[in-house]
């Protein structure tokens, strides 16, 4: 295991305004898992897309199998042996498996062998797939396998792996963990990206830190502890979120029952869902991807009509009531997606400003606007909440994912909910905003507000939250004190494994 | 090789450049093209820009802008708060028409009674007419989920079959000798839509768009609904996340778009036309299309736009018969300006950068 597969060089890449990796070098062994750790915006991406042909590089070089190696696109890359499985997948809903495959492959073979290789290889590293099945009916990491299959189709050298668990159950990261060292001990070097350092440690051999693209050391994760890997990755200790001891007042939000269909196709409808939160309380909830967290927080907002009983807040029934009377009574939630649904990409934030807070703040009379006040209230977000951002009048769009993030959640947290409905409050934030972001919201609990916390990230969910359940299948689990719950039984109340199992070839 | 690069902030500059941009551009590629027909391109396109308005008969000329103007103004405003909103009213030509003809017909149904209230009630009569012809496909959008742009579009051709079975009947001028066409209400009074200030070519159709450029101002910059409206275009799911019932907006883009286009019918047919005939629509629905864009779907854009319409149309009318250029070639000319408006709008939002190609 000492033979080098990839050396990378003094790679620069550049766009306008920042330097996205600046003389990053590091090497990558045959046969071992290399992680590659950074914040949001440390340059991971750009590295990867490099590699894979995505992105070239403005200066610098890559040696692959002491060959020189510059692919210009993915395909050059991908017949030289690199693969990746992206965070994001690139399948198609409405086909099944072996189709799928089938798209991203040069000359596919005719389906009924692929379906027999995709049978061969999927039993061989011990991820059962079932070729004929539809995409849309699959789990999130059902999906994953679909991707990480249709690379093994090719038999990589090396394989590129951009947070793969981010979308896995604590059950379904052990199988892929062995999956993936059964790879290695068959000589595919991995390529390991994410920030989760428990994770990198269990898994990888050696792992490169990037901070603000450049190249600030490389470890052996066994070695050190994840505080100096996270501070590495920082570049400063920064504070995890103080909460006070507290007393719980009345039930502000209570759910009986709710069953939503889902708007979209191939969504996730809820089923008889209960629970109810009490004044400074937290409720964190967990769950994989694509179960019903989306419906959920649409349900809650005012989005998706329920059945009037089915939504109490503060004992009134409001389940038909609209987004703006939900916020007249207090209920104020914000969406996952930053922007085109909780902020509009194109206009100011002012204007942004004005899309939740117009009852709530008096920012309209007689339906006409005060604009005046509406850019105070902007303001007072942008600075209670450190908002970097050059002036209000700039379009939300032009924030980076984290500033935009602190806007949006100030936005509502300064509106001093009754009720606040979060979803995903710190994905694809940076360290310091999420920190910020998770004492704001234990802040406002502490003020009395009931706070309900959907989450994929379950660290999180264990800093904050006072209670925890979990979504599985648009249904939840029993809800349970979140302190003194073990990994495996959080991982239980997820749905295990959902159904997949380790085969054993 | 170029490359297209998004800009982080839409550039203000150019969003108030870029109208003007395409002027030039249209006005150097439209040389060419009367360069090709064998004509001298600069005069042609003094004969287009400045004839009108500084000419020898720019007395006659200069009132014609505010008379071809108008119902351009009117009507684009309209759409231009469906646009906004991802709403796409493509049949204001259909409205303008049965605006016309509800409006004429009650003015008829009076005739020949003098009295101050019926130019009021026609009035209010050519914007029921629009605003019912464009509920058609309003709540069909609603109802049954229908695409707006193609019922509203297929709706024209009814209006347009309706028109000439007036002009052919139940409103036909008993005392015109069988000749299609309505009574000139130009010759009666109380339902004339004549000019305010003689010479001037301001009547109360240029009134009425002056009123809509304001009042679309207003509701854009001022009021919820207007927010709400750019606010659905923009962002469609931050526009249900706000609170925006989807429904009741198109109910009200597309009432308001068609009773301002029935309005222009009416104060055409009360004033500048005087009848309902079978070619009483000369297009100006769907020309207004390109005044709505060509002023940027902003309401002040708008009024200017819907002027530099209007003089092509006149300028365009002389040239034709002062230089022998063909209509076609004029209609090509004003289709350009639109086209050239849409593709150097790219560059509000992208900015354009040399950049050498990427080796293969």
């Amino acid at each position: 295991m000492t033979e080098t597969l990839l050396t990378i060089s003094g790679l620069t890449k550049a766009y306008p305004g920042v330097v996205a990796n600046d003389t990053v070098s590091f090497e990558i062994k045959v046969g071992e898992v290399h992680a590659l750790l950074g914040e949001n915006g440390a340059g991971k991406s750009t590295l990867v897309k490099m590699i894979y042909g995505l992105v070239k590089p403005d200066s610098g070089t890559m040696t692959l199998h002491s060959a020189p190696f510059a692919p210009a696109e993915p395909r050059a890359a991908r017949s030289a042996g690199v693969a990746m499985v992206f965070q994001h997948f690139s399948l198609f809903d409405a086909l099944n498996v072996a189709e799928n495959v089938a798209l991203g492959m040069e000359d596919p073979p005719a389906m009924r062998d692929l379906a027999e290789r995709i049978r061969e290889v999927s039993e061989a590293y011990g991820l059962p797939l079932d070729p004929f099945k539809t995409v849309g009916d699959l789990s999130a990491g059902e999906r994953q396998r679909v991707e990480i299959i249709r690379c093994l189709l090719q038999d990589p050298r090396l394989l590129i792996m951009d947070e793969p668990t981010s979308v896995l159950t604590p059950q379904e990261v052990d199988i892929l963990f062995d999956t993936l060292r059964k790879l290695t001990s068959e000589g595919v070097a991995i390529l390991y990206i994410s920030h989760k350092l428990e994770e990198i440690r269990a898994l990888c051999d050696h792992a490169t830190i990037l901070r603000l693209g450049k190249n600030v050391g490389t470890c052996v994760p066994a070695e050190v502890s994840a505080r100096e890997m996270a501070e590495l990755m920082v570049g400063s200790a920064f504070e995890a979120p103080a909460r006070a001891g507290k007393e719980l007042g009345d039930v502000a939000l209570e759910l009986r029952g709710l069953s939503v269909a889902s708007p979209g196709e191939f969504g996730t409808s809820l089923k008889d869902i209960s629970f109810a939160v009490q004044r400074g309380e937290i409720l964190g909830l967990g769950g994989v991807a694509g179960n019903g967290q989306d419906e959920l927080l649409g349900a809650l907002s005012g989005e998706i009509i329920a059945d009037d009983n089915a939504i109490r807040l503060m004992g009134n029934p409001i389940g038909r009531f609209s987004p703006a009377q939900r916020r007249e009574l207090g209920l104020l939630t914000a969406p996952e997606e930053r922007l085109g649904h909780a902020a509009a990409p194109n206009m100011s934030l002012v204007e942004n400003a004005l899309l939740t807070g117009a009852q709530r703040e008096g920012l309209m009379k007689n339906g006409f606007l005060k604009w005046s006040a509406t850019q105070e209230f902007a303001e007072r977000i942008i600075e209670t909440f450190d908002v970097r951002t050059p002036g209000s009048d700039r379009a939300a769009r032009s924030l980076s994912g984290g500033n935009l993030q602190k806007f949006v959640i100030g936005r509502e947290v300064l509106q001093r909910p009754e009720v606040l409905v979060v979803n995903q409050p710190t994905w694809g934030v940076d360290a310091a905003a999420a920190a910020a972001i998770r004492q704001a919201l234990l802040d406002l609990a502490a003020g009395g507000t009931a706070v309900v916390c959907i989450s994929q990230d379950l660290d999180e969910l264990m800093e904050i939250s006072d209670r925890f359940g979990a979504l599985n299948e648009g249904r939840l689990s029993d809800i349970r004190p979140a302190q003194g719950l073990s990994v495996d039984e959080i991982g239980l109340m997820m749905g295990g494994a959902h159904g997949m199992e380790v085969s054993h070839a | 090789m170029l490359k297209l690069e998004r800009r982080p902030q839409p550039s203000k500059l150019w969003s108030y450049l870029t109208p003007i941009v395409a002027v030039v551009i249209t006005m150097i590629a439209g040389g060419l093209l009367f360069a090709a027909l064998g004509k001298d391109p600069v005069t042609a396109i003094a004969t287009i820009f400045w004839e009108p308005l500084f000419g020898e008969f720019a007395f006659y000329y200069r009132p014609q802008l505010l008379v071809k103007g108008a119902p351009l103004v009117l009507i684009a405003i309209g759409l231009s708060l469906g646009f906004r909103a991802g709403i796409w009213n493509i049949g204001a030509e259909g409205q303008y028409i049965v605006g016309a003809i509800t409006g004429a017909a009650v003015g008829l149904a009076f005739y020949p009674m003098e009295s101050w209230i019926i130019f009021p009630l026609m009035i209010l009569a050519g914007a029921a007419g629009g605003w019912i012809w464009a509920m058609i496909p309003a709540l069909l959008k609603v109802r049954f989920g229908t695409n707006e742009i193609l019922v509203s579009l297929m709706l024209v051709y009814v209006a347009e079959q309706l028109l000439a079975s007036m002009s052919l009947g139940l409103l036909k001028n008993p005392e015109g000798f069988g000749f299609p066409g309505s009574r000139n209400l130009q010759q009666y009074a109380s339902a004339h839509n004549g000019e305010i200030i003689a010479g001037s070519g301001m009547h109360w159709g240029v009134v009425a768009a002056l009123i809509a450029v304001i009042f679309a101002y207003v509701l854009l910059n001022r009021h919820i609904l207007g927010y709400h409206i750019r606010l659905t275009g923009e962002a469609p799911r931050a526009a249900r996340f706000a609170g925006v019932r989807p429904n009741r907006l198109i109910l009200f883009c597309l009432g308001a778009s068609g009773a301002l286009a029935g309005l222009a019918g009416l104060f055409e047919v009360a004033g500048p036309a005087g009848q309902i005939s079978i070619d009483f629509n000369v297009g100006y629905g769907f020309t207004a299309i390109i005044v709505a864009f060509l002023g940027r779907l902003h309401p002040v854009g708008i009024m200017l736009a819907g002027l530099l319409m209007a003089l092509t149309y006149i300028g365009g009318d002389i040239a034709q018969s002062n230089l022998q250029l063909p209509a076609a070639a004029i209609q090509l000319f004003q289709g350009m300006l639109l086209f050239f408006l849409l593709a150097v709008d790219l560059l509000t939002n992208f900015r354009i950068r040399l950049a050498k190609r990427e080796a293969v």
